[in-house]
């Protein structure tokens, strides 16, 4: 599913929204989660999941053509990690133990 | 951030009640979470892609024992962010 098709579905599903509309739903959504990460805070969408920053330290890394040595700088990686509710979806029935 | 901070900024750009915005923000969320429970993959256009991934049984411990136990097969979600929201949150 691309985001086009995640908009023609909630139009569908939400018939007092105009097409245009839908689209700014969802484009509100996902530009919020990303401002909200350059800002360096989390989100929490209960149900669903949480989005937040992991921080990589700068390292030495080589150019794997040349072989030659450079400094890759430190950097934020977005992360997402799935909620309970997500596990339980895609998992019913399982009664493991949360272990990751 | 949470969903209700979501749901106020949509009540702005899309123009629609604040009761109606929380409840749209949930039918995107479920729209999503069916897809990945069917195992589809969900791509974002310059956010990411939301992926599910088979895990096949392993071994683990628990921590606080250190007995070993078998971690059962499982499907699980991953985040792939996009190029673009990578380079925003180290803009």
């Amino acid at each position: 599913m691309t985001k086009a098709d995640l908009i023609e579905k909630l139009a569908e599903e939400a018939p007092q929204l105009s097409r245009r509309q839908a689209e700014v739903v969802v484009n509100t959504i996902f530009d919020s989660i990303r401002d909200s990460l350059q800002r360096g805070e989390k989100t929490e969408i209960r149900g669903f999941g949480s989005f937040r920053l992991r921080h990589r330290q700068n390292k030495e890394g080589r150019n794997p053509k040349t072989g030659e040595s450079v400094s890759v700088p430190e950097k934020r990686m977005p992360f997402f990690k799935a909620g309970k509710e997500i596990k339980e979806l895609l998992n019913p029935g399982s009664t493991a133990p949360e272990l990751v | 951030m949470r969903k209700a901070d979501i749901a106020e900024t949509i009540c702005e750009t899309a123009g629609v009640q604040k009761t109606d915005s929380m409840e749209l923000v949930e039918k995107v969320l479920d729209i999503i979470k069916s897809m990945l429970q069917k195992g589809e993959v969900v791509k974002i256009a310059g956010f990411g892609n939301f992926v599910v991934r088979s895990k096949g049984e392993r071994k683990g411990r628990n921590p606080r024992t250190g007995e070993e136990i078998a971690i059962t097969p499982r499907r699980v979600v991953t985040f792939r962010p996009s190029q673009l929201l990578k380079k925003h949150v180290n803009s």
